[in-house]
């Protein structure tokens, strides 16, 4: 039987934080691909693209993300295609990321003055045209602190891939805890790797929450 | 291999499913209604209450939204019996989404404080009301009309948050698919339909907390 010391299992879970950190980066620059390419498509005022893509949201943003995250393990593996741990979370963060992110930057999109799009479309501007070189400069600067806000949703969001298995922080919590059984101590710490990756990101998202209000 | 969906090999457990669903929505209501009357508190500590208050309320309310929910959940549920404290699950799972619910609204029913005007509330100290009778009648009034809207989409969230706590094997909805899923092995239907279910009780609670909030929070 060996003795655990504290430094031991400070040392495994920060091993497992790499992968919470890579996990939410995965699901970050992912979610955000997949979410621009939704709001183009949730902003096209096209009737047959913003449909679909309202439905997309509504499951993603109105259903549990462990739910989500059950249908791409459990649920695809039964059409015979084989899903890891890793696919299913990056897959299911990505896409649970990609809602919201679409819905945030929606709001910044029209909070855009609606004289920017005539005056855009009056040049000759199509509709790609003019989210790309008029509209999304300006909803862009609105967007950067919500955007590092929901940052630090996606990364708590990770800790749910430890429910299928994925060895990352939380799910490392659990594992030391049953080799240890010192819980107190063990989710205490988790907590607080938590607190250290996300409240600089909460700090900095309403620090340039306030600098956007005084630039008004 | 070609899998055929077969939705009806959920129909002999329904029941199961029905009770989840009554369990979740009676633990959402409960710790909604617990968790407002928490972060309302909260929130007159830290802008009302002595500095000492102020500051611990504020650090509750960090150290609940910098960490995840099921990092808490776990802490309650696994961490406290260390402590001697030892909690049923469905205890914990209570305990936790009040926790969870309490720091949230603290922050956003804050932010509805702040947006009351100073003037409101000298005019109340002025007609002689007592400092309870102004926070109730004049500040927590006008800050619940403002901040509504934010409350609720916090309340859905708590509500979808909820199926983390089958982990410890509270009995609510998520539980009861996973337990029915290990009966009929059929995983994708059965989270599927789980899954609608959460999506229709996510619109139906923002469709009654629109009526609840026309009906009680509107100042006119």
């Amino acid at each position: 039987m060996s003795d655990f010391s504290l430094w031991i299992i400070v040392k495994n879970l920060l091993w497992a934080t790499q992968w919470t950190i890579l996990l939410s980066l995965i699901a970050f620059v992912g979610g955000g691909i997949v979410g621009l390419v939704l709001l183009f498509l949730r902003t096209s005022q096209v009737k047959w693209l913003e449909v679909p893509t309202k439905l997309y949201i509504e499951f993603f943003q109105g259903t549990p993300l462990l739910m989500q995250l059950f249908l791409f393990f459990f649920g695809v593996a039964l059409f015979g295609i084989e899903v890891s741990p890793w696919m299913a979370a990056g897959l299911a963060l990505t896409l649970w990321t990609s809602a919201f992110l679409t819905e945030i930057w929606r709001g910044c999109v029209e909070a855009i003055p609606k004289g920017q799009w005539e005056a855009s479309a009056s040049v000759a501007m199509n509709y790609v045209e003019q989210m790309r070189y008029v509209i999304l400069p300006q909803a862009m600067r609105i967007a950067i602190a919500p955007t590092v806000g929901f940052s630090v949703q996606v990364i708590k969001g990770t800790a749910l891939a430890s429910i299928i298995g994925f060895v990352e922080l939380t799910k490392a919590g659990t594992m030391i805890n049953n080799a240890t059984f010192r819980p107190f101590l063990v989710y205490a710490l988790v907590a607080l790797i938590y607190f250290c990756l996300c409240f600089p990101l909460s700090w900095y998202a309403k620090r340039l929450e306030g600098k956007l209000n005084v630039a008004r | 291999m070609t899998y055929k969906l077969e939705f009806s090999a959920l129909l002999p457990y329904w029941e199961d499913l029905a009770a989840g669903l009554w369990f979740t929505i009676v633990l959402t209501v409960l710790s909604t209604v617990v968790g407002i009357a928490v972060g309302t508190l909260g929130a007159s500590a830290r802008t009302f209450g002595p500095k000492w208050l102020a500051g611990l309320v504020r650090v509750y309310v960090e150290l609940i939204r910098n960490t995840p929910f099921i990092v808490q959940l776990f802490f309650i549920f696994f961490g406290l019996p260390a402590l001697g404290l030892k909690l049923s699950e469905t205890t914990a799972a209570f305990l936790a989404m009040v926790i969870n619910l309490g720091a949230y609204s603290t922050e956003i029913i804050r932010a509805g404080i702040e947006a009351v005007p100073k003037g409101h509330i000298e005019a109340g100290v002025s007609l002689a009301m007592s400092r309870l009778e102004v926070l109730r009648h004049i500040v927590l009034r006008q800050a619940f009309a403002k901040i509504y809207p934010a409350l609720s989409s916090q309340i859905i969230i708590v509500m979808l948050g909820s199926a983390v706590v089958s982990q410890i094997s509270a009995p609510d909805l998520t539980y009861a698919a996973n337990f029915i899923q290990s009966r009929n092995f059929r995983a994708f239907e059965v989270y599927l339909v789980v899954a609608l279910i959460y999506l229709v009780l996510a619109i139906v609670l923002r469709y009654v907390l629109r009526v609840i909030g026309d009906r009680f929070v509107k100042v006119g």
